[in-house]
Protein backbone atom coordinates (compact mmCIF):
# COMPACT_ATOMS: atom_id res chain seq x y z
CA UNK A 1 0.00 0.00 0.00
CA UNK A 2 2.88 2.37 0.77
CA UNK A 3 3.74 2.43 -2.96
CA UNK A 4 0.50 4.33 -3.52
CA UNK A 5 0.94 6.61 -0.54
CA UNK A 6 4.45 7.82 -1.34
CA UNK A 7 3.76 9.63 -4.65
CA UNK A 8 0.62 11.17 -3.22
CA UNK A 9 2.48 12.39 -0.15
CA UNK A 10 5.27 13.78 -2.30
CA UNK A 11 2.77 15.89 -4.23
CA UNK A 12 1.31 17.18 -0.95
CA UNK A 13 4.76 18.17 0.37
CA UNK A 14 6.01 19.88 -2.82
CA UNK A 15 4.15 23.23 -2.54
CA UNK A 16 5.44 23.72 1.01
CA UNK A 17 9.12 23.35 0.16
CA UNK A 18 11.20 26.50 0.54
CA UNK A 19 12.27 27.97 -2.81
CA UNK A 20 15.84 26.79 -2.39
CA UNK A 21 14.89 23.13 -1.89
CA UNK A 22 14.52 21.08 -5.07
CA UNK A 23 11.47 18.75 -5.12
CA UNK A 24 13.87 15.99 -6.22
CA UNK A 25 15.39 16.21 -2.75
CA UNK A 26 12.33 14.45 -1.32
CA UNK A 27 13.13 10.84 -0.50
CA UNK A 28 11.54 8.30 1.85
CA UNK A 29 14.28 9.02 4.36
CA UNK A 30 13.83 12.81 4.30
CA UNK A 31 13.22 14.54 7.59
CA UNK A 32 10.64 17.20 6.82
CA UNK A 33 12.13 19.85 9.07
CA UNK A 34 15.87 19.21 9.11
CA UNK A 35 16.34 17.86 5.55
CA UNK A 36 13.63 19.64 3.62
CA UNK A 37 13.61 22.86 5.69
CA UNK A 38 9.84 22.86 6.04
CA UNK A 39 8.79 25.19 8.85
CA UNK A 40 6.46 24.22 11.67
CA UNK A 41 3.49 26.09 10.24
CA UNK A 42 3.79 24.35 6.88
CA UNK A 43 4.07 21.06 8.71
CA UNK A 44 0.57 21.75 10.00
CA UNK A 45 -0.59 22.53 6.45
CA UNK A 46 0.87 19.23 5.24
CA UNK A 47 -0.94 17.32 7.99
CA UNK A 48 -4.23 19.01 7.11
CA UNK A 49 -3.72 18.23 3.41
CA UNK A 50 -2.88 14.61 4.27
CA UNK A 51 -6.09 14.36 6.29
CA UNK A 52 -8.10 15.58 3.30
CA UNK A 53 -6.27 13.53 0.68
CA UNK A 54 -6.52 10.23 2.57
CA UNK A 55 -9.73 10.96 4.46
CA UNK A 56 -8.16 10.27 7.84
CA UNK A 57 -7.83 12.18 11.11
CA UNK A 58 -4.48 12.80 12.72
CA UNK A 59 -4.66 13.63 16.40
CA UNK A 60 -2.97 16.67 17.86
CA UNK A 61 -0.41 14.57 19.73
CA UNK A 62 0.55 12.65 16.59
CA UNK A 63 2.35 15.49 14.83
CA UNK A 64 5.70 14.09 16.00
CA UNK A 65 4.90 10.84 14.17
CA UNK A 66 5.21 12.72 10.90
CA UNK A 67 8.79 13.85 11.21
CA UNK A 68 10.09 11.91 8.22
CA UNK A 69 8.50 10.85 4.94
CA UNK A 70 8.72 7.18 5.96
CA UNK A 71 7.22 7.83 9.39
CA UNK A 72 4.37 9.75 7.74
CA UNK A 73 3.70 6.86 5.37
CA UNK A 74 3.54 4.43 8.33
CA UNK A 75 1.14 6.69 10.19
CA UNK A 76 -1.08 7.06 7.11
CA UNK A 77 -1.06 3.27 6.57
CA UNK A 78 -1.97 2.72 10.19
CA UNK A 79 -4.84 5.23 9.95
CA UNK A 80 -6.14 3.70 6.71
CA UNK A 81 -6.08 0.23 8.29
CA UNK A 82 -8.13 1.51 11.23
CA UNK A 83 -10.94 2.80 9.07
CA UNK B 1 -12.91 33.76 30.83
CA UNK B 2 -14.26 37.31 30.57
CA UNK B 3 -13.55 39.65 27.67
CA UNK B 4 -11.55 41.89 30.04
CA UNK B 5 -9.38 38.95 31.07
CA UNK B 6 -8.52 38.27 27.43
CA UNK B 7 -7.18 41.82 27.03
CA UNK B 8 -5.22 41.54 30.28
CA UNK B 9 -3.60 38.32 29.10
CA UNK B 10 -2.33 39.83 25.85
CA UNK B 11 1.48 39.87 25.77
CA UNK B 12 1.65 43.48 24.59
CA UNK B 13 1.73 46.84 26.26
CA UNK B 14 2.12 50.48 25.34
CA UNK B 15 3.39 51.44 22.73
CA UNK B 16 2.44 48.21 20.97
CA UNK B 17 -0.93 47.18 22.34
CA UNK B 18 -3.59 47.71 19.68
CA UNK B 19 -6.65 46.32 21.46
CA UNK B 20 -9.00 48.46 23.59
CA UNK B 21 -11.84 46.02 24.15
CA UNK B 22 -13.13 42.65 23.06
CA UNK B 23 -16.84 42.95 22.32
CA UNK B 24 -17.83 39.40 21.34
CA UNK B 25 -16.12 36.05 21.64
CA UNK B 26 -17.03 32.43 20.97
CA UNK B 27 -15.27 29.23 19.93
CA UNK B 28 -15.39 30.33 16.28
CA UNK B 29 -15.45 34.10 16.32
CA UNK B 30 -14.14 37.24 18.00
CA UNK B 31 -14.67 40.96 17.59
CA UNK B 32 -12.79 43.80 19.20
CA UNK B 33 -12.20 47.53 18.95
CA UNK B 34 -9.32 49.93 18.96
CA UNK B 35 -9.03 53.71 18.63
CA UNK B 36 -5.87 55.06 17.04
CA UNK B 37 -4.96 57.97 19.30
CA UNK B 38 -3.52 60.88 17.36
CA UNK B 39 -0.57 61.03 19.75
CA UNK B 40 0.75 57.60 18.73
CA UNK B 41 4.43 57.97 17.97
CA UNK B 42 4.43 56.61 14.42
CA UNK B 43 2.19 59.41 13.17
CA UNK B 44 5.21 61.73 13.52
CA UNK B 45 6.94 59.83 10.74
CA UNK B 46 4.17 58.30 8.61
CA UNK B 47 3.90 60.52 6.71
CA UNK B 48 5.63 63.89 7.04
CA UNK B 49 2.83 66.49 7.15
CA UNK B 50 0.23 63.76 6.51
CA UNK B 51 -0.37 61.42 9.46
CA UNK B 52 -2.00 58.17 8.41
CA UNK B 53 -1.95 54.77 10.11
CA UNK B 54 0.69 52.49 8.58
CA UNK B 55 -0.63 49.31 6.95
CA UNK B 56 1.65 47.16 9.08
CA UNK B 57 0.06 48.64 12.20
CA UNK B 58 -3.41 47.79 10.85
CA UNK B 59 -2.23 44.21 10.27
CA UNK B 60 -0.81 44.11 13.80
CA UNK B 61 -4.12 45.32 15.25
CA UNK B 62 -6.00 42.68 13.23
CA UNK B 63 -3.65 39.99 14.49
CA UNK B 64 -3.77 41.06 18.12
CA UNK B 65 -7.56 40.87 18.09
CA UNK B 66 -8.25 38.28 15.41
CA UNK B 67 -5.56 35.72 16.21
CA UNK B 68 -3.93 36.28 19.59
CA UNK B 69 -7.04 37.29 21.56
CA UNK B 70 -9.03 34.45 19.99
CA UNK B 71 -6.21 32.00 20.73
CA UNK B 72 -6.08 33.09 24.37
CA UNK B 73 -9.80 32.41 24.63
CA UNK B 74 -9.58 29.02 22.91
CA UNK B 75 -6.76 27.93 25.23
CA UNK B 76 -8.39 29.40 28.36
CA UNK B 77 -8.40 26.05 30.18
CA UNK B 78 -4.82 25.19 29.29
CA UNK B 79 -1.73 26.31 31.10
CA UNK B 80 -0.37 28.76 28.55
CA UNK B 81 0.74 32.24 29.53
CA UNK B 82 2.04 34.39 26.70
CA UNK B 83 3.84 36.57 29.22
CA UNK B 84 5.88 33.74 30.70
CA UNK B 85 5.79 30.23 29.25
CA UNK B 86 4.94 30.56 25.56
CA UNK B 87 5.14 32.92 22.60
CA UNK B 88 3.26 33.55 19.40
CA UNK B 89 4.52 34.23 15.91
CA UNK B 90 2.76 35.53 12.85
CA UNK B 91 3.26 33.08 10.01
CA UNK B 92 1.06 34.13 7.11
CA UNK B 93 -1.05 37.04 6.10
CA UNK B 94 -2.73 37.69 2.85
CA UNK B 95 -4.44 41.02 3.09
CA UNK B 96 -5.95 43.71 0.95
CA UNK B 97 -6.35 47.32 1.99
CA UNK B 98 -9.36 49.35 0.91
CA UNK B 99 -9.52 52.54 3.01
CA UNK B 100 -7.07 54.68 4.95
CA UNK B 101 -7.29 54.99 8.74
CA UNK B 102 -6.57 58.48 10.04
CA UNK B 103 -5.57 59.57 13.57
CA UNK B 104 -8.39 59.25 16.15
CA UNK B 105 -10.37 56.77 14.05
CA UNK B 106 -11.94 53.84 15.85
CA UNK B 107 -11.86 50.48 14.12
CA UNK B 108 -13.65 47.19 14.67
CA UNK B 109 -11.91 43.91 13.94
CA UNK B 110 -13.97 40.81 13.17
CA UNK B 111 -12.36 37.40 12.99
CA UNK B 112 -13.92 34.09 11.91
CA UNK B 113 -11.89 31.02 12.74
CA UNK B 114 -10.99 28.64 9.94
CA UNK B 115 -9.10 26.20 12.13
CA UNK B 116 -6.99 25.90 15.23
CA UNK B 117 -4.93 22.73 15.02
CA UNK B 118 -1.49 21.75 16.25
CA UNK B 119 -1.16 25.26 17.73
CA UNK B 120 -1.68 26.95 14.37
CA UNK B 121 -4.58 29.35 14.26
CA UNK B 122 -5.92 30.42 10.87
CA UNK B 123 -8.69 32.95 10.58
CA UNK B 124 -10.50 35.24 8.16
CA UNK B 125 -10.11 38.72 9.57
CA UNK B 126 -11.56 42.04 8.54
CA UNK B 127 -11.28 45.56 9.88
CA UNK B 128 -14.14 48.05 9.62
CA UNK B 129 -14.12 51.80 10.22
CA UNK B 130 -16.82 53.64 12.14
CA UNK B 131 -18.88 54.05 8.98
CA UNK B 132 -18.91 50.25 8.71
CA UNK B 133 -16.73 50.28 5.60
CA UNK B 134 -14.13 47.55 5.16
CA UNK B 135 -10.66 48.99 5.70
CA UNK B 136 -8.71 45.80 5.30
CA UNK B 137 -9.51 42.12 5.01
CA UNK B 138 -7.48 38.98 4.71
CA UNK B 139 -6.59 35.53 5.88
CA UNK B 140 -4.14 35.40 8.74
CA UNK B 141 -2.39 32.68 10.61
CA UNK B 142 -0.18 32.50 13.62
CA UNK B 143 1.44 29.79 15.64
CA UNK B 144 1.82 29.26 19.36
CA UNK B 145 5.23 28.16 20.53
CA UNK B 146 5.41 26.68 23.99
CA UNK B 147 8.62 27.78 25.71
CA UNK B 148 10.28 31.17 25.37
CA UNK B 149 11.00 32.68 21.97
CA UNK B 150 14.60 31.52 21.80
CA UNK B 151 14.01 27.84 22.51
Amino acid sequence: MSQDIYPKLKEIIKPYLPEDVNPDAISPESHLVTDLNINSTHLVDIVLDVEDAFDITIEDDELDKMETVNASISLIEQKLAMR
Amino acid sequence: MTKEEIVRKLPYTDPFLFVDTITEVSQKHITGEYTFDENLDFYKGHFVNFPITPGVILLECMQQIGLVSLGIYLLRDKDFDLKSNSTVAMVENEARFYKPVFPNEKVTVISDLEYFRFFKLKSKVKMLNEAGEIVCSGVFSGILKPGDAKS
